[in-house]
């Protein structure tokens, strides 16, 4: 592709303290975070959480009521959104109706008086496939090509910043994933440093470098999808990036690489350097997919945790895994991937089983515990599905 | 409100219904009287609405001596010399001249307040759109009259400026409620869009949100045009001795209206007409353009 084109590099975002206030609420909250140039950086959060809010501070179409925004070294927090070197993908794509395509993608390329809009034009359409549909205007367009024409009209000016406000939202699973694809690929062909915006905690896995979890206006956690995954620090976290099965208790005893918690009679051992709080009450959590069902109850052995006797109150096939639901007395529900090694489920629902699983893969959280883990969870998919 | 503008809006919209009702037709199975009964119904209406229209464009190529109220023969006189009638192009001239400086005026006033009461949170706005509502709510005779005390009292005299202010008033709600619809259904994305593409205010505005409001822009235009032609009371009480098209027909009816009234309100009915179907026909043509894409 006409990497000539587009030569530059993006640049880094440096947010210091931002805060934005509305009428009658905070959207967010002292805000920190800085994205490395070139990398590809989610916001990902439920509805409501002021991860848009947050795009719009950057974009310069909302102003900050404290706090400063630099983009490259560059304080820009006074600067006008037309003259920042940033471009927005909204969610509606807002694509101008009553210009062709190729007016479109020119517009901000005239805007600025840059050579050759034109031709620059119908090289960022090649880039997203569309050249051919140049003259047409929007609406003659499908949802999937709008979304390509929108994002092709933002990289033509070779922004600092890309920025992405859920613009993959109203399209079809199959259709979406095709467009994290090549959003993804477009992004290491042209080097812009992205900053997505999403709900969806698959896509923001599935294409980020860096991922920042937001809740109620401020970031909850930061790092590689990877890393927030396997070692959530808060239950919110825990429970909006994939599912989680939380347990509260108190620490019994301190070892020297694990400490215990007492969980509903059962001594529950979570390694000292996965926990966020070691001491008094604490909300410790596995993973569905890294528990083990067993219908007979194991015997005690170094190194693995169990839960248990409950009973399997719903199994739910799903081809590559089945989970199950198990009611265990003073605990609440536990949820189990696994994966479909056999033909089909392994036991039935009102089956008497245990739930097993390695010290290692066991997580302290930093919040005190909740009243169940069900209720988190169920909190966590109702802001998950609002959003 | 009356008069051939009207009129002319009505026959529009029966020619629209005509196109449509053919193909309905087939997916009802008539039974008996309602076969025959809706047909006649229309033309018994249609006959009803283009009377007066046929009326008045046949006896505009009457051969009138004093009065044209009797058929004499007929002639091509009266169209070709229109203005040889003392009042008739004067009054026909001012009312044009009246109706395109009030559209001017209501249009681009209308249009920012219309703009600024659905784009922006300011003090009073919901005490404005109150006061734009009143004067379609006032009666034409109050409203006319109190304007007419108003100058008075202020000691402007009556005449062109006068009317052309009063029209621009009340031009001015119809054009913020039309204009208004139009903004409110505008994406604001759009303007963000645009100054995120480095677009600068006033090119924002020039580029994206003036183009995207013309047709609302244009039709607030052209129904204050047609409110402003057709105006009589509001425009009785404070015209002085300037006659409009309207009140010289008003007080030409006493001694009989002359025929080149007739040709003019013919010609602007015929105009108005003309204008329905290029319309029509244009966005026909479009509509097919787009399709073959």
């Amino acid at each position: 592709m006409a990497r000539g084109l587009f030569a530059e590099s993006g640049a880094d975002l440096k947010l210091v303290g931002v805060r934005k206030q509305f009428p009658g609420y905070t959207a967010v909250e002292e805000l920190d975070l800085t994205v490395p140039a070139g990398t590809f950086f989610a916001l990902l959060g439920p509805s409501g959480c002021g991860k848009t809010t947050t795009l719009r501070l950057v974009a310069g179409l909302e102003e900050p009521t404290a706090g400063r925004i630099l983009i490259g070294g560059t304080d820009v927090t006074d600067t006008k959104p037309y003259r920042r070197p940033v471009n927005t993908v909204f969610q509606s794509y807002a694509l101008f109706p009553h210009m062709t395509v190729l007016e479109n993608v020119a517009f901000g390329l005239r805007r600025r008086g840059i050579g050759d809009p034109v031709e620059k034009a119908h090289a960022a359409l090649r880039l997203v496939e569309l050249d051919h549909l140049a003259d047409r205007k929007p609406a003659q367009l499908s949802g999937g090509q709008q979304q390509r024409v929108a994002l092709a009209r933002a990289v033509v000016n070779r922004p600092a910043l890309l920025l992405l406000d859920e613009p993959l939202g109203a399209l079809d699973l199959k259709l979406r994933r095709q467009m994290q694809l090549e959003l993804k690929n477009i992004q290491s062909e042209v080097g812009l440093t992205f900053v997505h915006v999403t709900h969806d905690q698959e896509e923001a896995m599935t294409m980020a470098d860096t991922v920042a979890v937001m809740n109620r206006g401020r970031i909850e956690q930061i790092g590689a999808p990877e890393e927030i995954y396997e070692l959530p620090r808060t239950a919110f976290v825990a429970n909006f990036l994939g599912q989680s099965n939380l347990f509260g208790g108190t620490v019994a005893e301190s070892g020297s690489g694990a400490f215990g918690v007492d969980v509903a009679g059962r001594r529950i051992l979570v390694p000292i350097d996965r926990a966020q709080r070691t001491t008094g009450a604490v909300t410790v959590g596995v993973r569905p997919e890294k528990l083990l069902l067993v219908t007979e109850e194991p015997a005690p052995m170094a190194g693995v945790n169990v839960l248990g006797p409950g009973r399997v109150t719903d199994v739910s096939f799903s081809g590559v895994s089945t989970q199950y639901l198990i009611d265990v007395p003073h605990v609440g529900t536990v949820i189990v991937f696994a994966q479909n090694l056999v033909f089909g489920p392994v036991v039935e629902p009102g089956a008497e089983v245990w739930v097993t699983w390695r010290v290692e893969h066991g997580f302290g959280l930093a919040d005190a515990p909740a009243a169940s883990a069900l209720e988190q969870a169920h909190e966590a998919l109702v802001s998950g599905v609002e959003g | 409100m009356s008069g051939q503008n009207q009129a002319g809006l009505v026959l529009g919209q029966e020619i629209g219904a005509e196109e449509q009702a053919p193909a309905r037709r087939p997916g009802r199975v008539g039974i008996g009287v309602g076969k025959w009964l809706l047909p006649v119904y229309c033309t018994l209406a249609l006959i009803f609405l283009l009377i007066p229209i046929v009326y008045t464009i046949v006896f505009s190529f009457n051969d009138s001596v004093r009065t044209n109220i009797s058929w004499r023969g007929f002639t091509l006189d009266n169209w070709l010399g229109v203005c040889n009638e003392p009042g008739v192009c004067e009054a026909f001239g001012n009312s044009i001249l009246i109706g395109v400086s009030a559209t001017v005026i209501a249009t681009v006033l209308g249009t920012m307040i219309a703009i600024a009461l659905v784009r922006y949170r300011f003090k009073f706005r919901a005490a404005t759109n109150l006061l734009l509502f009143l004067p379609m709510a006032t009666p034409e005779v109050v409203m006319g009259a109190g304007l007419a005390a108003q100058f008075l009292t202020a000691g402007v005299p009556k005449g062109i400026g006068t009317i052309i202010v009063a029209h621009a008033m009340f031009c001015l709600s119809f054009v913020v409620v039309t204009v208004k619809a139009r903004v409110a259904s505008l994406d604001p994305a759009l303007e963000d869009a645009g100054r995120d593409l480095y677009g600068s205010p006033s090119q924002v505005f020039w580029r994206i949100t003036f183009p995207l409001l013309v047709p609302g822009i244009l039709a607030a235009a052209l129904l204050s045009f047609s409110l402003s032609f057709d105006d009589f009371i509001i425009t009785y009480f404070n015209s002085g001795a300037v006659n409009t098209f309207p009140t010289f027909i008003y007080t030409a009816a006493t001694r009989g209206i002359p025929a080149e009234a007739n040709v003019i309100a013919s010609a602007v009915f015929l105009l108005a007409i003309a204008v329905v179907l290029i319309g029509q026909l244009s966005a026909n043509a479009r509509r097919k353009r787009a399709a073959i894409r």
